[in-house]
């Protein structure tokens, strides 16, 4: 991956809007959270494959990273993005890492379901 | 005990680098006296965070490479390995009986006379006290005096408190190298782990301690018909 250019991540989002697309979204502080920190407290949220349909997208620039919010019957963001990926078959890869590139959130959006 | 006591070894766990981390030592012990072993893994791994620095990995691209690691790592302990198909992060949600019946065919196609798995809740991440349940459900449904032997694996950082002394404890130090080896043929986990001991508040100052300890793989005997989870 590299880092978020908005430009061409906004393109992608358009070129998905008004069509049935494929929704990977996941945030995760690590299943270790509370084994190596006994104050922290494990969190996490996972959705793959969900058939979802926006009518619009946006990337908005923040200080450190971005976010994106799709516009379905209700909506659906995510935080702290900083990297992105098209892969081969055009699937658009957005995830927030931290310094030491361990994965914090992730939001990509597929034409085909996501392998499972 | 003598290694050579046994006939086949059947490790379950649920993740690429468990096996590594908690009884490649033991294996290659198991490995040396001609016993052989295989690992029946359930998941890809593929929720890993750890995507490199420089990125090496996607979350879409992980998935591969931790199974072409898995395979490196069971060539280097030169153990047989077996890939469940599960997903990682999700085995607590399966039915637990159905992944046991599939282990218990396993056990008893390949022989088994001794497994070894995770001990439940004292593991962790859920998936390790889940696939621990289910192994210990699947020991369980095999008539007693086939049974074969179950050792099991506790994490928590007060497992001593809890449990008591381990039963069995195997000192790696012989065949530490191979051990340390086949933790390296996991890239995308092992450097990730081994920071993460570095720099955790309850860790500090403990590292090189930590790494000893990797040295002794430690296991609790379970008699399925008393041991509650
Ligand atoms: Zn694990």
């Amino acid at each position: 991956m590299k880092t978020i250019e908005p430009g061409i991540v906004q393109e992608y989002i358009d070129r998905y809007a008004d069509k049935f697309v494929y929704i990977h979204l996941e945030t995760t502080n690590g299943a270790y959270a509370k084994h190596f920190d006994k104050n922290a407290h494990n969190v996490g949220a996972y959705i793959r494959n969900a058939q979802i349909k926006y009518e619009r997208g946006k990337i908005v620039t923040t200080d450190e990273a971005y976010r994106v919010g799709l516009k379905t019957s209700g909506w659906i963001y995510a935080e702290g993005l900083t990297d992105y990926e098209i892969t081969e078959e055009g699937q658009l890869l957005l995830a927030g890492h931290d310094p030491e590139g361990r994965l914090m959130v992730a939001l990509e959006i597929s034409e085909k379901p996501f392998d499972m | 005990m003598d290694f050579k006591d046994h006939k086949h070894v059947v490790i379950i766990y649920p993740h690429p680098d468990d096996e590594s981390f908690g009884a490649s030592g033991t294996t290659v012990r198991f490995r040396e006296a001609g016993v052989p072993v295989t690992y029946l893994c359930g998941t890809l791994g593929e929720m890993g965070r750890n995507m490199g620095s420089p990125f090496f990995a996607t979350r879409e691209s992980l998935p591969e490479i931790r199974k072409q690691e898995l395979l490196d790592a069971c060539a280097v302990l030169d153990m047989n390995v077996e890939m469940l198909g599960y997903r990682d992060k999700t085995i607590e949600f399966e039915s637990r009986k159905l992944v046991a019946e599939r282990l218990k065919d396993y056990i008893e196609d390949l022989g088994a006379t001794l497994v070894i798995t995770f001990y439940p809740p004292f593991a962790v991440h859920p998936d390790h006290n889940a696939m621990g349940a289910a192994a210990f459900e699947a020991v369980k449904m095999i008539d007693s005096d086939i049974r074969p032997e179950l050792w099991a694996t506790a994490i928590t950082n007060d497992r001593q408190e809890t449990l008591g002394e381990p039963d069995v404890i195997i000192d790696t130090e012989e065949v530490f190298e191979k051990k340390l080896e086949a933790i390296k043929a996991h890239r995308s986990q092992a450097e990730g782990m081994l920071s993460k001991m570095r720099e955790s508040s309850d860790f500090v100052g403990e590292y090189d301690s930590a790494l000893q300890r990797l040295q002794y793989e430690s296991f609790y005997r379970i008699d399925v018909d008393r041991v509650h989870y």
